[in-house]
């Protein structure tokens, strides 16, 4: 793998999955919201915006017990996700390039803590591929795009670890493998599920402020 | 045909005593990962060599390469290079000069046609061309050409002869390349490096008169004896990295601390190079000791790789313009079909067709 190659993955190409990545992001958002909806006529009967936070902080935080989804789906959906936003916004060589870009940056987790987190994710999302495989009915229910979504998310966890613990290549072939496939998901993202690392928010904001202007205490 | 000396007879004329020879021999076995025991055989097989013929082309450079080798003090292993080889042409270091000079090259050329080894520094332009550097009236690349054809090997000596270096930044205003990218037809080494490291090409010297081939080369033409690691693969500052601990600026806590210097735009991962083994100035250290990054200028592309002090994550290019018109792109689209579909709405609603008793009846 050579510098120039890594020099485009760093350059142009992140041009190209940034331009991609918001213009997909921002136009899937707006979008939604300017659907609307047609105001409601009727009298509240309680607070949208109270409705809508409780539920977005609600069911960020359910017990696995009342979740129909089975415990092990959402204990290693936690895990996986836990892990992931750990390592994505508190290794130090992550947050060199947010301060890069945003003008700012902030303390960073000691390394040992990054190490479980990445391999607490990468360990999560095998076994909930395995799961697809074995479970009937996730079995049916799984298609091309879930498999592509795993396969790139799963990418930049893999070949970030083997680079922050020199596993495998050397370092400038991993560098460059990594961020290529961040960029990856960065195109792909917008136009598939994974446009859920916008949209959850909004979607469970949404549910709870109809339940909220109803008066509906869910 | 003209014989040279042997370096053993050469040595003897320069006063270098038999035991600094063979003290050369161990440290070049040393460098090159040798096993044990292979100085005698070098030390063997080098005294007995005649000194090959070398020919010395200097094109659009800084003479950087020719002073980081003269500014090694003797009696160094650097200096022994002078020795190894019969230096018939270097257009700084001869005596000669004008047309006695472009002869002593013609002369070596002819004589030792086919065998000489042609060491080369700097890029070579070809815009408008050739004509940003030129000697005696001829192009570097007139006179690469004709030198390269009768050459055994070439060496590509720097970073820029090696991978076009400085002159070959962009905006690239001289059309600079590598020797590499015009000679295809000849075994070429490259020794990059701004400048190389005067043992490395002292060891492939070595190296080359001993074995009488040249050593084995990386996917970038280098020498992997020394370039098979990166300065970050050995650097004394690594468990710093490996922990996580940075130094932030040059003058904080963690720089007194010797902390890794990744976050000030240190390229050593991404740098492969001898100097944190071999180091530099006889030995005495290599810039990360000094307390300053890497510059990853033994890979090609070095200056093109944005400030020598961004970090290596952070991006090359800049990505927040592209970031602000992707938004407001996104935004329109957003705004136009969404305002698309609600004309599609009230129209459908406008022309809704109330549904009859008839309808249900099929009439
Ligand atoms: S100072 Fe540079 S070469 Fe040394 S450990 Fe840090 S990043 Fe690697
Ligand atoms: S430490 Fe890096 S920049 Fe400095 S001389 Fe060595 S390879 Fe070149």
């Amino acid at each position: 793998m050579d510098q120039e190659l890594l020099l485009w993955v760093r350059g142009t190409g992140l041009q190209i999955a940034t331009a991609v990545f918001v213009l997909g992001m921002s136009y899937r958002v707006l979008h939604l919201l300017l659907l609307g909806r047609k105001p409601s006529l009727a009298v509240a009967r309680g607070s949208e915006w109270a409705g809508g936070l409780r539920t977005m902080w609600q069911r960020s935080f359910m017990l696995p017990s009342l979740s129909g989804r089975g415990l092990f789906t959402v204990i290693a959906g936690y895990v996986f996700h836990v892990g992931f936003l750990i390592t994505l916004f508190f290794l130090s060589q992550h947050i060199d390039l947010f301060r890069a870009v945003f003008g700012f940056g902030w303390p960073a987790l000691p390394r040992g803590v990054i190490d479980i987190a990445a391999v607490l994710a990468i360990g999560a999302m095998v076994a909930l591929l395995v799961h697809r495989f074995i479970d009937p009915v996730k079995r049916l229910l799984s298609g091309f795009e879930d498999f592509l979504t795993w396969t790139l998310s799963f990418l930049p966890l893999l070949t970030g670890f083997m680079l922050l613990r020199n596993i495998g290549f050397e370092y400038l072939t991993l560098l460059t493998l990594h961020i290529a496939s961040v960029e990856l998901l960065m195109v792909v993202a917008p136009f598939t599920k994974l446009a859920h690392m916008f949209t959850t928010f909004m979607a469970r904001w949404y549910n709870g402020a109809v339940n909220g202007f109803k008066g509906i205490n869910a | 045909m003209k014989e040279h000396e042997t370096l053993e007879q050469r040595l003897h004329e320069q006063g270098v005593s038999r035991r600094s020879f063979l003290k050369f021999c161990a440290a070049m076995a040393t460098m090159m990962a040798l096993p044990p025991g292979s100085a005698t055989a070098i030390a063997a097989v080098l005294a007995k060599v005649k000194r090959p013929s070398v020919i010395w082309l200097s094109f659009q450079e800084c003479t950087g390469c020719t002073e980081s080798l003269t500014r090694s003090h003797s009696p160094t292993l650097e200096s022994l290079i002078f020795d190894m080889v019969s230096l018939d042409y270097h257009h700084t270091l001869q005596a000669a000069s004008g047309h006695a000079a472009e002869q002593a090259r013609e002369d070596a050329m002819k004589e030792f046609h086919g065998q000489y080894l042609l060491l080369v520094d700097g890029s070579i332009p070809l815009k408008d061309g050739g004509v940003y550097s030129t000697i005696a009236g001829r192009t570097n690349l007139d006179m690469l050409q004709e030198a390269a054809e009768g050459a055994a090997a070439i060496v590509a000596v720097g970073s820029c002869a090696a991978f076009g270096g400085l002159p070959n930044a962009q905006p690239n205003p001289t059309g600079a390349v590598a020797v590499s990218d015009i000679i295809k037809d000849k075994p070429i080494i490259n020794i990059s490096g701004c400048p190389p490291i005067p043992a490395v090409i002292t060891g492939v010297l070595a190296h080359y008169l001993t074995f009488g081939a040249l050593p084995a080369l990386d996917d970038q033409g280098r020498p992997k004896a020394f370039y098979g690691e990166t300065i970050h693969d050995r650097c004394y500052r690594r468990p710093f990295y490996d922990q996580g601990k940075f130094a932030k600026t040059f003058d904080d806590e963690g720089a007194r601390n010797g902390w890794c210097l990744y976050e000030l735009g240190c390229k050593g991962p991404t740098t492969h190079n001898a100097c944190a083994t071999t180091k530099w100035n006889g030995g005495a250290g290599f810039p990360i000791e000094a307390g300053h990054g890497c510059l990853g200028c033994s890979e090609p592309k070095f200056w093109d790789v944005g400030s020598f002090y961004t970090p290596l994550p952070a991006p090359a290019a800049d990505v927040t313009a592209f970031a602000q018109a992707a938004a407001l792109a996104g935004a329109a689209a957003a705004v136009v079909l969404s305002t698309a579909d609600r004309a599609k709405q009230r129209r459908a609603q406008r022309t809704r067709q109330k549904l009859t008793v008839s309808d249900l009846k099929g009439e």
